[in-house]
């Protein structure tokens, strides 16, 4: 569904991104792990069409993406759910949501669509005419994914969606998260927090310097001793 | 001073006043979406008013009536000005963007005010229509027509503005683009096109202002930089991201100065609204109708 292909990226004269090769089947729940600097954010930027690749491709379903502005990308039904929310802080809830459906494709279903995420995100309704920025961290996560979803998606990126999150909230996103994958959706998530994305996804994406160093299964990964060292906190040896 | 005078000053220095937030609620759009400075945003006005001008002097259509006509044409301008221009200084980031634009559209400001001069000399025109001279009186104060009138029409361009702005899925796409252009366009929305049509709409408003100057005043080619910066202090004044603001504060503004105009005498008119504005940014940055610092 979605190939990303030798894929380099720069800003300026710093590379961020070196050569990264991977793919994802509709249906999939994929995610991509490593330490901060590993250029997770710069990779997603480049598949919504907010980075130019410097080299490489990308294909969504047989549409070539980087050539595409955002947009168009939104249009073909791949949206991004970006690092920090970014939310329209000063509009209501709603507004938020209806500018989710801004996509011709998605503008003419977005009365149905509001009511699918409303079911997904209750809280949402009960909040609609409520100023997006004076919601919570855990809150305004779920309107920005809510917003994704009035896009309509056919798959959902998410950049680490339980950033600065507590626990119990990132449980709540994750659920969400498997539940519209069962849906239907396919779902890639950026992520630090390791764990809990390693039990959630089907298949992971290690990213460490700009390049992809390992990946496999999500129970696989999870059962890997450099990946419990590296990434789960387990088993490190004192030294 | 009888109180009476300065109810009548006050009265006049609304009016004119209503123009200043016509024109600064444009430049303020501009600038809140695009971050780009237009600081030709007075000759574009000037261009608003040449068109109502012409129409009157060489078809008679009244200056009111124009307006209907001056907002398109300057929306066009707008248009091909952001296409031929604007869209090279967007694709800079903000900082240098700012600066670029500055000097880009100060250029331009002197290309159109010698494009005028040399089309249509430097004569100042002014519209004369046959019912200029009425007026009501109201409370022993004199309100002309003319004058009445272009307030409520400056008023009824804001208020269309804000209900654009509040209500249609452009002005929904144009206030989400101010506030985060990057999630803007993750959310669907053509930033480009976006961008595009909000210049175009604040050319379309100092078309406006323009049309109304030239029926109250008189039109000339240099008459953009004194627009510009009237409007920049009404920005400053009214802070950014309110058009509703941008026009209490043209109000304010022109009222300020009337009232000045009556005690110190006109020479120190130019003076007020600076004043005023460096009182504004030392004591409340934000502007008076501003966010505050998120």
């Amino acid at each position: 569904m979605l190939t990303v292909q030798g894929l380099a990226a720069d800003y300026g004269d710093v590379r961020a991104v070196w050569d990264v090769s991977l793919e994802v089947d509709a249906g999939e729940i994929v995610a991509l792990i490593g330490p901060n600097g590993a250029g997770k954010t710069t990779l997603m930027h480049c598949i919504a069409g907010l980075h130019r690749p410097s080299a490489g491709s990308i294909d969504f379903d047989g549409v070539a993406l980087h050539t595409l502005a955002p947009h168009q990308i939104v249009e073909r039904g791949l949206v991004l759910v970006p690092e920090g929310r970014h939310i329209f802080a000063s509009m209501r809830v709603l507004e938020n949501l209806e500018i989710g459906a801004y996509s011709a494709r998605a503008r003419r279903a977005r009365h149905a669509t509001l009511r699918w995420v409303y079911e997904i995100f209750p809280l949402l309704k009960e909040r609609r005419d409520q100023v997006a920025g004076t919601l919570s961290g855990g809150q305004q996560q779920m309107l920005a994914i809510g917003r994704a979803l009035m896009g309509l998606p056919k798959i959902l990126l998410l950049d680490e969606p339980s950033l600065g999150l507590a626990p119990l909230i990132v449980r709540d996103i994750f659920a969400v998260l498997r539940s519209i994958n069962a849906q239907g959706l396919t779902v890639v998530l950026v992520e630090q927090n390791a764990r809990q994305a390693l039990h959630l996804a089907n298949r992971a994406f290690i990213l460490e310097q700009g390049r992809v160093v390992g990946q496999g299964s999500g129970a696989a990964l999870l059962a890997d001793v450099s990946v419990q060292r590296a990434y789960l906190g387990l088993a490190v040896e004192a030294g | 001073m009888n109180p009476q005078a300065v109810a009548q000053s006050v009265v006049f220095g609304l009016f004119v006043g209503g123009n200043y937030g016509v024109a600064a609620a444009g430049l303020s759009l501009v600038f809140g979406v695009l971050r780009v400075l237009n600081v030709a945003h007075g000759e574009l006005l000037m261009l608003g008013g040449y068109v109502s001008f012409w129409l009157f002097t060489l078809a008679g259509v009244d200056p009111f009536v124009s307006v209907l006509i001056s907002a398109p044409v300057l929306l066009l301008v707008g248009f091909a000005l952001h296409r031929g221009l604007f869209v090279y200084v967007e694709r800079l980031e903000e900082e240098t963007r700012i600066k670029n634009s500055l000097l880009v559209s100060f250029g331009l400001g002197l290309v159109l005010q010698n494009l005028a001069q040399w089309a249509w000399t430097a004569d100042e025109r002014s519209v004369n229509t046959t019912y200029a001279g009425g007026s009501a009186m109201v409370f022993g104060l004199v309100f002309p027509y003319t004058r009445l009138a272009s307030l409520a029409i400056g008023c009824l361009a804001i208020v269309c503005l804000d209900q654009v702005l509040r209500r249609t899925y452009l002005g929904k796409a144009i206030r989400a683009t101010a506030e985060d252009w990057r999630a803007a366009a993750l959310a669907g929305i053509d930033i480009r096109r976006t961008y595009l049509l909000t210049f175009g709409i604040g050319a379309a408003l100092a078309g406006v202002a323009g049309s109304l100057v030239s029926i109250g005043s008189t039109v000339a080619p240099t008459l953009g930089a004194a627009w510009t910066l009237k409007a920049l202090v009404v920005i400053v004044l009214a802070g950014m991201g309110s058009i509703f603001g941008a026009f209490i504060a043209g109000l304010l503004l022109g009222a300020a100065e009337a009232i000045s105009t009556l005690f110190f005498g006109s020479t120190y008119r130019e003076v007020v609204g600076l004043v005023l504005f460096l009182v504004v940014l030392l004591i409340r940055p934000q502007g008076l109708f501003g966010r505050g610092p998120r």
